[in-house]
């Protein structure tokens, strides 16, 4: 549990230390209005790594959570553009049961078929995809047709913070309430962590990886929507390989692929950590031939040092049973 | 046996007399589309339509399968070979699918063009290019030179560090930067064709040169994710966005002020030029030959370099004064 902690405290340096020195080349980097900025800036990767997070934990994967987003983001436009006047909170209610139905045909196929989640997710992630060009037949839906409730939604402004950001917030707050205080969240891990004792306690681990998908996917649709109306335009292709992004700020912030290890804020500050760099990079003056480089080089690092500080827990579980007997 | 042939021969001239005279009554000139009921091609054929007008004697037939393959395209064809028309101008969906079929078409004597999206050498007379990579390269810096008389700072938005023809049009960019004095770009970045990069990117570069004036890009993606970057930055009027882009998807940002103005080719000028060329071509006033100059009208004339490919014009300009008209079209 210490490991753990000390884990997120290092983590919290290395954004800090990455802010200072981003502030190095670019002080404007740092003022206050712009860090808002860049928080406000990553609430959809947080929202969508905190569902990733949850799948991960079940020792499953989600690689269809950008195309979940896309989807339903289209889903939203479409209505927009059919029903103007339509309320942002049915549109907010359609999104979120959109992207549920869609996590949910992931979790059923990998509960009730125990197909390998990476091959299940791999061709809804497709298919989704698919089914955006059945429904726009390609075309793009843009923002002077989408209406100005509907795109002016993610960026009313509470308390200086716009709705995206504190969305972002509230999902957070939810997901550490579900995962430290229910039972639904206590059995992610013990699905993970030890199926097969997990099982002897009673729980349902092809269940609780399905609500796990179905987690994800609300999720996703609640970003699907955020991310259409904050960048005003549909199309098929949109977030495309955001999926990788997602998973990348979950291994960053500690959860393990292997499952049963990870923390909302270990996944928080992941997704920080990734979005000062993708915020920092374009001002910095970077050749964009090095930003890819060194957003990859971000990742082997972290999964370095995740696997390494796994085996040295490793280590002290088998030195205290030495010293038992 | 000699009388027999002598008798078909007669006839076979008879009968070519008589498709010359209705010939010279109408011309036919099929108009080729990618597919029907695409919005672009329905406005190359008003264009059509209108070089048909001015010409007189022509009629147009405008025509095209009902999804964009080749194979819709290759029927199509056939259809029209045997109805004999004067000339095809098409739009192909393969480069090179087509070449048998319009071979066979030109065997009959019937002129083919391509335009907009190419046949092999091959399979066409010649070919009609929307523009050139000069021309549009001088369009993009001009759009933002045009806004900025004392001149200023401009950064380019392009797609990704790989694409070509992006990064070639910016590439003939810098090479007329001469003319436009005053005016400095002082970044690159990319997008990689992504909204939301493209969009953080465009960010990124009103944040690190604050006195921005003018972002170019030349994708339509990025132009697209620029516009809303710039209205969220609360910088409408101090940064125009402007470069290459859809008006249907542009229309949003004109109307908000974040781009003044921005170009693409134009549909209509382009079915009204491939038409012209197929005219004369057809008439036999020129051959398709590298270096012939071919009178398109309007559009002024277009000569052929050693593809026999030219380019029609400028990249057309849409600002407010027109993009209600054409953001329904394409």
């Amino acid at each position: 549990m210490t490991m753990l902690k000390s884990r997120e405290a290092i983590l919290t340096g290395a954004i800090l230390l990455l802010l200072i020195l981003i502030a190095t080349r670019f002080p404007g980097f740092v003022a206050p209005a712009n860090l808002m900025a860049v928080f406000n800036d990553t609430s959809p990767l947080m929202i969508l790594a905190l569902g990733q997070m949850v799948v991960i934990l079940t020792r499953c994967i989600d690689l269809s959570v950008a195309a979940n987003l896309a989807l339903t983001g289209m889903i939203c436009a479409m209505l927009n553009v059919a029903f103007p006047g339509l309320p942002v909170a049915v549109i907010l209610i359609v999104a979120l049961a959109c992207g549920a139905v869609m996590g949910a045909v992931n979790g059923l196929l990998v509960w009730k078929l125990a197909i390998p989640p990476i091959v299940v997710t791999l061709g809804t992630m497709t298919i989704y995809r698919g089914i955006i060009f059945l429904l726009s037949d390609g075309a793009w839906i843009n923002s002077h047709e989408m209406s100005p409730a509907f795109t002016g939604f993610p960026r009313t402004q509470i308390l200086g913070l716009p709705v995206l950001g504190w969305l972002a917030i509230l999902v957070t707050a939810g997901m550490a309430l579900i995962m430290a205080r229910t039972p639904m969240g206590r059995s992610f891990y013990a699905a993970g962590n030890n199926p097969h004792a997990a099982v002897y306690t009673g729980i349902d681990v092809g269940r609780a990886q399905f609500r796990a998908f179905v987690i994800s996917g609300t999720l996703a649709g609640l970003a699907g929507y955020l991310w259409i109306s904050r960048y005003a335009v549909a199309y098929v292709d949109i977030a495309g390989g955001f999926e990788l992004d997602v998973v990348a700020a979950c291994v960053i912030g500690g959860v393990s692929i292997a499952g049963g290890v990870g923390t909302v804020l270990g996944t928080i500050l992941g997704a920080l950590f990734l979005g000062v760099i993708k915020n920092a990079l374009p001002v910095v003056d970077i050749s964009p031939f090095w930003q890819l480089a060194i957003s990859g080089a971000a990742i082997l690092v972290a999964v370095t040092f995740n696997s390494r500080s796994g085996r040295t827990r490793g280590r002290i579980i088998l030195k205290s049973v030495e010293k038992a007997t | 046996m000699n009388r027999i042939l002598q008798l078909t021969m007669t006839a076979a001239m008879a009968t070519g007399l008589m498709a010359q005279g209705a010939a010279a009554e109408d011309m036919r000139i099929a108009v080729v589309a990618k597919a029907l009921g695409i919005g672009f091609f329905e406005a190359a054929a008003k264009g059509a339509e209108e070089a048909a007008e001015e010409l007189g004697e022509v009629e147009i037939i405008y025509t095209g399968p009902t999804d964009t393959t080749a194979e819709g395209q290759i029927e199509v064809i056939n259809s029209l070979i045997a109805q004999r028309v004067d000339a095809i101008a098409i739009s192909a969906n393969d480069t090179d699918a087509l070449v048998p079929t319009l071979k066979k078409a030109m065997q009959r004597g019937i002129t083919v063009v391509s335009w907009d999206s190419g046949v092999a050498e091959d399979g066409r007379m010649a070919h009609l290019n929307p523009s050139s990579n000069e021309l549009i390269g001088n369009m993009i810096i001009k759009l933002a030179a045009d806004e900025l008389p004392d001149g200023g700072q401009v950064g380019l938005l392009s797609a990704t560090t790989t694409s070509t023809n992006q990064n070639i049009w910016i590439e003939e960019m810098m090479k007329v930067m001469g003319d436009y004095p005053g005016i400095e770009v002082v970044g690159t970045v990319y997008g990689d064709d992504l909204a939301d990069k493209s969009y953080r990117e465009a960010q990124g570069l009103m944040q690190s040169h604050p006195d921005l004036d003018a972002i170019i890009a030349p994708t339509s993606v990025g132009i697209v994710a620029a516009a809303q970057a710039v209205v969220d930055a609360g910088k409408v009027g101090e940064v125009n966005v402007t470069g290459l882009g859809l008006p249907s998807e542009m229309a949003g940002a004109i109307e908000s002020g974040a781009s003044k103005s921005f170009a693409i080719w134009n549909p209509i000028d382009l079915g009204y030029s491939a038409t012209m060329m197929a005219y004369h071509l057809a008439k036999g006033e020129v051959e398709a030959a590298p270096g012939a100059e071919i009178p398109i009208g309007r559009m002024g004339t277009v000569t052929l370099d050693e593809t026999n490919s030219a380019p029609m014009a400028d990249p057309f300009v849409y600002d407010e004064s027109n993009i209600d008209e054409f953001k329904s079209i394409f």
